[in-house]
């Protein structure tokens, strides 16, 4: 005699687990992300941040310490350094590197700290626009830096450095 | 005094008080327990009760809380099954640090102030010191927490060498009580990081040599909301109840994943 279960005796296929569905949605990913932005910009943080130690201590001696120190910084001092492309090329340097590496670093608390998709997308348009207008700014004042200015008459003006007066003669 | 002397009793590793009653001289000493409750059948917002127990030198905050619930408020709701550290049920917050309230022994804590105990941050609070942890686990199913290997199964166990073993051995340990992913701040903010936990079961089988999916893994977690949003603040090793070296296993996922890519 073959006996057959009734319906109360087998569960029911495909039942469902405790809690399934119930998820709160906000906890879910929606979109994975693609590529490896988030291991290229860990390690740029750690690239740039090594990097900047030496320029900014190399920067901080041969202005303060060498020479005349804290006495020598002037227009001319500046002008003087930003004749030599070594110098320029240090500066442009640093100021990109520091840029990029502080604006990676706010971009990771405005992560960590905004809750809402928008606060976070107003902060970070912010300060996208902030860095990109002082890198742009920056660059073009490393570059297009004229150290011998001269007045209405074509005289030089008295705080350019020394070198100027053979440029000009 | 006429007590028998101290010689016949069990050894014991506890510091007893040197007291003369005998075995039943364990030292108690008054607390104040500050729980958080939560019950949305009752109220919206969550408030905070006190009680004033008698507890003793040998009870853990496990015990308060039993005290409480069995002879004081039957309606104090918390998580527990084997109340001895190894399933994982009742983690919560004791004085703002996450910790196992069945290991955390009422004389370690300062017994002069409340002992304040909340549930975990970060997931949903169901009731009182019991949270959703659905959003936790989903993250760890996502890491695929169990062996993948594609070589025919051998007639004997998959050998390996103590060295081998060594290499996890000590994410081995986790005993998934979610105290390390509550306790972190990236986790608070939005729940979307996958968490210490994950990763910790993750990299379980990523350095196990018996395990062939580790590649499939790293991609997992190379996501924008994986390792890299660890931001080693070291909460996770500290809450661990198991001692589990987390922040040091995220990092080591993390070289993988770079190792890997180059």
């Amino acid at each position: 005699m073959t006996t057959t279960n009734s319906d109360a005796v087998l569960p029911a296929q495909g039942i469902e687990a405790p809690r399934s569905g119930r998820i709160d949605p906000k906890y879910l990913r929606s979109n994975p992300s693609a590529g490896s932005f988030e291991m290229v910009a860990w390690v740029f943080m750690r690239v740039s941040g090594a990097a900047l130690v030496v320029l900014i201590f190399v920067h901080l001696w041969v202005n303060l310490m060498v020479g005349d120190g804290i006495h020598q910084i002037d227009f001319a001092f500046v002008a003087g350094k930003w004749s030599n492309p070594v110098w320029q090329f240090w500066d442009l340097t640093m100021l990109w590197l520091a840029m990029l590496h502080g604006t990676n670093g706010m971009r990771t608390i405005i992560n960590d700290y905004a809750e809402k998709d928008s606060t976070r997308l107003w902060l970070k348009s912010i300060l996208y626009l902030a860095a990109t207008v002082i890198i742009i700014l920056g660059t073009m004042v490393i570059f297009t830096f004229e150290a011998c200015l001269v007045n209405e008459a074509g005289e030089l003006l008295e705080y350019a450095p020394a070198f100027c007066e053979n440029v000009t003669q | 005094m006429s007590t028998p002397t101290v010689e016949q009793e069990p050894a014991s590793k506890v510091d007893l008080a040197e007291s003369g009653d005998g075995a039943g001289a364990v030292q108690s000493f008054d607390i104040t327990l500050k729980v958080r409750r939560y019950d949305p059948e009752r109220s919206e917002d969550a408030w905070w009760d006190e009680w004033q127990l008698t507890m003793y030198g040998t009870d853990r905050v496990l015990d308060a809380l039993h005290k409480v619930k069995w002879e004081i408020d039957g309606s104090l709701t918390f998580r527990r099954s084997c109340a001895h550290g190894i399933c994982g049920s009742d983690a919560m917050r004791i004085n703002g640090r996450n910790r196992l309230a069945c290991k955390t022994l009422l004389k370690d804590l300062d017994t002069s102030k409340p002992i304040t105990v909340e549930a975990i941050k970060g997931l949903p609070v169901e009731k009182d010191l019991i949270v959703d942890m659905e959003p936790f686990f989903q993250s760890y199913r996502e890491i695929m927490p169990f062996l993948v290997n594609n070589s025919p199964a051998p007639t004997a166990e998959r050998l390996q060498s103590p060295e081998d073993r060594a290499r996890f051995d000590d994410t081995t340990k986790c005993i998934l009580c979610a105290a390390c992913t509550s306790s972190c701040p990236v986790f608070w903010t939005d729940g979307q990081y996958f968490g210490p936990a994950a990763i910790v079961n993750a990299h379980r089988f990523i350095f196990d040599s018996r395990d062939d999916a580790g590649d499939m893994r790293l991609e997992v977690l190379n996501d924008k909301e994986g390792v890299w949003r660890c931001r080693t603040t070291f909460n996770c090793s500290e809450a661990c109840p198991r001692g589990i070296e987390v922040t040091k296993a995220i990092q080591e996922v993390k070289t993988a994943i770079l190792t890997r890519s180059m």
